[in-house]
């Protein structure tokens, strides 16, 4: 019910203003972008789509964060690893 | 980027497990309360439990809203859609949800015409279509959906399309939070916030939960990675003695919301003083109904309702698997006399409700499985 | 379809029918006109004569006198079906076709078609109905030689598009090496039937000595799905158009038989169970195995082969790849030992380049599918109560 997918914007809808294309995983739909009015979206954002409308515009700022934080997490953990790998108290 | 693959790498999640577990006190229990049916959803099918240690637990909440229609509301529904020149249309979730006196599917075999749709927009397209019909819109849905139903009445006004309405049952997921943080059976560590509710109104709404009862919410997304995050988030809040709101989705979630999003609601809807919750009685200020400015939209208005209160069927304890106090397996009926095949309560009927979550995708011993899928 | 079309494109008034049926009649007749018979019996010639010629539908549209077992039905049954499944068998147009069966064994299945839209992207109601039945008769182990055709017509359904679905019937019955040797027709009032309902009935030989079954998979068998998952579910969703979707999507009815036999040939005795993934699509072929066999079966998410199109498409509706309908996949459970060589068998084939491996079956906990999600959790995969869709096939 609360099914939101990350689609892009490849086009606008000549029909009316408010439409626009999205495209999810080679699949496209209109849907409409009314709810984003004070967004100024452009082609190749990306939109959270619910039930035919844009929710809400996607930071890829924001989504390269939480992604880095995991990476950085990844990576204290690979060296604690490595480090008890290393260590020798025999 | 696709904003979902990545967000479901088996690699990091397993570095945020170990890092969780490195977060949990020696001999503490944590729970925490996944208040959406979504998260529920993703929890199941991605078997996200076998990344969380055994001292940490999830509870299953309320957001889920064809779980939380009242079986009176099922009734009006299927009353409108038994005139002979109306057609109902509905979200497929909503198909299968018992009344009183059955559900839509039994409604559309017995001659109703009941259409499932996927947008508010398309019943609006069926009523252009149909103009010698009358066509109605079964709302239903949290703050998440309410802003499509509202943009779909002001497109049919502005179009001058007399044959729509709306049966407008949407409802709101503060006044739910704030019934289960006020009922005495539960102890929550936490809560895993909303996240598509919280892109419509935003973050400051949670602020109460934080300041009122010192319970920690993180705003988190719907991909498995996402939510082990935010009990990542949660634990990390517990230990150092915090309990803010915390926003892990802020790819989607701006702390503010969608200003015009809530701007349309407020246009075209208005609170109700009370509406009753399957499982959870009658909750103050807790739902929307369709604004006088737009009552021609209004199917309650536009259609005489018998509007009566159905109790829910005695066996049934949705209303304690709803506030998370019964785990789906320990309600009596589970399994036995209510199953996907004959649901008796509606956590049973949407894919996002617990127990049917719980039924379709983790009915099975843990411990077994992982001795049957050991590579 | 090869033969000339029997049924007039346009709209014929009434007059304009009895002048050029007038017309007709006397072109039939030799100039001069001198026959020996007198004149009454130059009229009966020349009606025998007519009668003979053949059978043509001039309606645009079928009638209920289409279905009355008369002159129509006869003309209808000749134009249309005689021509394109045309068979010395069929066309003896007997009350029932006597076959030639050149084994001991045979296989037997029938299949009902409702598919809406009847014509869509990749096929229409016509293959659907002869991949369906010859596919059912491959999944017992079986080549498939003859196959019967009923039809429930609605009155009003356009001869044009029957003519269509006999074209690709007729087409796919031949790609598959199958006779259609019986039929039937049967007309029912405007709004009892969405246009056109077929029912194919098949026979097919069994050559091979097999024993395939659903209960026939034990632990440590390999679990192979023929190709991508759900292309034919997608695609009737689509080309419904109740969803506004638009993408790429084509459906994948194909006949199955020659990547079985290759399968069969190249594992003899090594293949347990074999089931084509039509309705409630792969999850429910697993679920039968699990069940019938008592076993448990373990698929790995990441191997599930599902175009990007299919994912999108689902992704947007909510719902699961591993439930939606192929009509050209199917699932067979090996002997784990022959796994691989399976899988590159069925490579080699036409239609099985998306062969591949997704899972493997174990003892316990008997009667359940489990699923090693991407994500590294573990859920089961259970039947669905509903299919997402209604009338794919």
């Amino acid at each position: 019910m609360c099914l939101g997918i990350p689609g892009e914007l490849v086009a606008d809808a000549p029909e009316h203003p408010d439409l626009a294309v999205v495209e999810v995983g080679g699949v496209r739909r209109r849907i409409n972008v009314g709810l984003l009015a004070d967004e100024e979206l452009r082609i190749g954002d990306w939109v959270l789509v619910h039930v035919g409308f844009a929710l809400s515009k996607i930071s890829q700022e924001e989504a390269r964060a939480v992604l880095g934080y995991l990476e950085g997490l990844g990576r204290d953990y690979d060296d604690e690893l490595d480090a008890l790998r290393a260590s020798d108290i025999t | 980027m696709r904003f979902v693959d990545e967000y479901r790498d088996a690699g990091k999640a397993r570095v945020l497990a170990a890092d969780i577990a490195a977060r949990c006190e020696p001999g503490r229990r944590y729970t925490f309360m996944e208040v959406c049916g979504g998260h529920t959803h993703t929890i199941y099918k991605h078997g996200l439990e076998d990344h969380l240690p055994e001292q940490v637990a999830l509870v299953h909440g309320p957001g889920c809203p064809v779980c939380v229609i009242p079986m009176g509301r099922v009734d009006d529904a299927m009353h409108i859609a038994a005139q002979p020149d109306v057609i109902m249309t509905s979200f497929g979730d909503m198909m299968r949800v018992p009344g009183g006196k059955g559900s839509f599917l039994d409604a559309k075999a017995a001659g109703a015409d009941i259409r499932m749709v996927y947008s508010p927009l398309d019943a609006l397209k069926i009523a252009k279509l149909n103009p010698g019909r009358r066509v109605v819109f079964m709302a239903i849905g949290f703050e998440t959906t309410a802003p499509s139903t509202a943009m779909t009445v002001l497109r049919a006004a502005a179009e001058g399309v007399e044959n729509f309405s709306v049966f407008c049952n949407h409802v709101l997921i503060i006044p739910a939070i704030k019934a289960i943080l006020d009922s005495p059976d539960l102890r929550l560590d936490g809560f895993i916030g909303p996240g598509h509710v919280s892109a419509v109104i935003g973050c400051r709404p949670y602020e109460f939960i934080a300041r009122e009862y010192g319970k920690p919410l993180v705003v988190a997304g719907f991909e498995p990675l996402d939510v082990l995050q935010s009990v990542h988030m949660l634990l990390g809040q517990l230990g150092e003695g915090r309990a803010e709101v915390g926003n892990q989705y802020g790819r989607v979630v701006p702390w503010e919301g969608n200003r015009t999003a809530m701007e349309v609601i407020g246009k075209v809807m208005r609170l109700r003083p009370y509406f009753e919750w399957r499982g959870l009685g009658f909750i103050a200020q807790s739902a929307l109904s369709v604004a006088d400015e737009y009552a021609a939209f209004d199917a309650e208005r536009v259609f005489d309702l018998p509007g009566l209160r159905v109790a829910d069927p005695k066996a049934c304890q949705c209303g304690e698997v709803l506030k998370g106090v019964l785990k789906p397996w320990e309600c009596k009926v589970f399994g036995t006399a209510c199953t996907p095949e004959t649901p008796i309560g509606t956590c049973m009927v949407s894919s996002e409700g617990a127990c049917a979550a719980y039924y379709t995708f983790g009915r099975f011993s843990r411990e077994r499985v992982r001795e049957a899928t050991r590579a | 379809m090869s033969s000339e079309p029997a049924v007039e494109g346009r709209a014929v008034g009434r007059a304009e029918g009895v002048e050029r049926a007038v017309a007709e009649s006397r072109a039939g007749v030799a100039p001069g006109g001198s026959s020996s018979g007198g004149r009454e019996q130059q009229v009966l010639d020349r009606i025998a004569r007519v009668r003979r010629r053949r059978a043509v539908v001039r309606e645009e549209r079928i009638t209920l006198a289409h279905g009355a077992g008369g002159k129509a039905t006869q003309t209808l049954i000749e134009a249309v079906f005689l021509e394109a499944f045309r068979n010395p068998v069929l066309a003896a147009l007997e009350d029932g076709a006597t076959l030639s069966l050149d084994c001991a064994r045979a296989a037997f299945t029938t299949d009902s078609f409702v598919v809406s839209p009847l014509f869509f992207p990749g096929g229409d109601i016509g293959d659907l109905a002869v991949n369906g039945t010859v596919n059912d008769l491959a999944m017992c182990g079986a080549r498939p030689a003859f196959l019967s055709a009923g039809f429930i017509l609605e009155e009003g359904f356009p001869v044009a598009d029957l003519r269509r679905i006999a074209a690709s019937m007729a087409a796919a019955a031949g790609a598959a090496g199958v006779s259609i040797v019986a039929g039937d027709t049967k007309v029912v009032e405007r709004g009892k039937a969405d246009g056109c309902y077929v029912t194919t009935s098949g026979v097919g030989l069994l050559e091979r000595q097999v024993s395939l079954s659903a209960a026939g998979a034990r632990s440590g068998d390999a679990v192979i799905v023929s190709g991508p998952m759900g292309e034919h579910g997608a695609a009737i969703m689509l080309a419904r158009g109740d969803f506004g979707i638009e993408a790429p999507i084509v459906s994948d009815t194909a006949p199955l038989h020659g990547l079985v036999a290759a399968l069969l040939d190249a594992l003899p005795g090594g293949v347990r169970s074999l089931r084509d993934a039509t309705r409630g699509g792969v999850a429910t072929v697993l679920n039968e195995v699990a069940t019938a066999s008592q076993v448990a079966v373990v698929v790995e998410e990441e191997a599930l082969p599902v175009r990007a199109e299919v994912t999108g498409v689902c992704e947007l509706l909510g719902i699961d790849p591993l439930y939606v309908a192929c009509e050209g996949r199917f699932v067979a459970v090996v002997d784990g030992e022959h796994a691989d060589r399976a899988v590159q068998v069925l490579r080699g084939q036409p239609g099985g380049a998306g062969a591949v491996r997704i899972g493997t079956v174990r003892d316990d906990p008997p009667g359940l599918v489990l699923l090693r999600t991407v994500f590294g959790g573990t859920r089961i995969v259970d039947l669905l109560v509903g299919d997402p869709l209604p009338r794919i096939c």
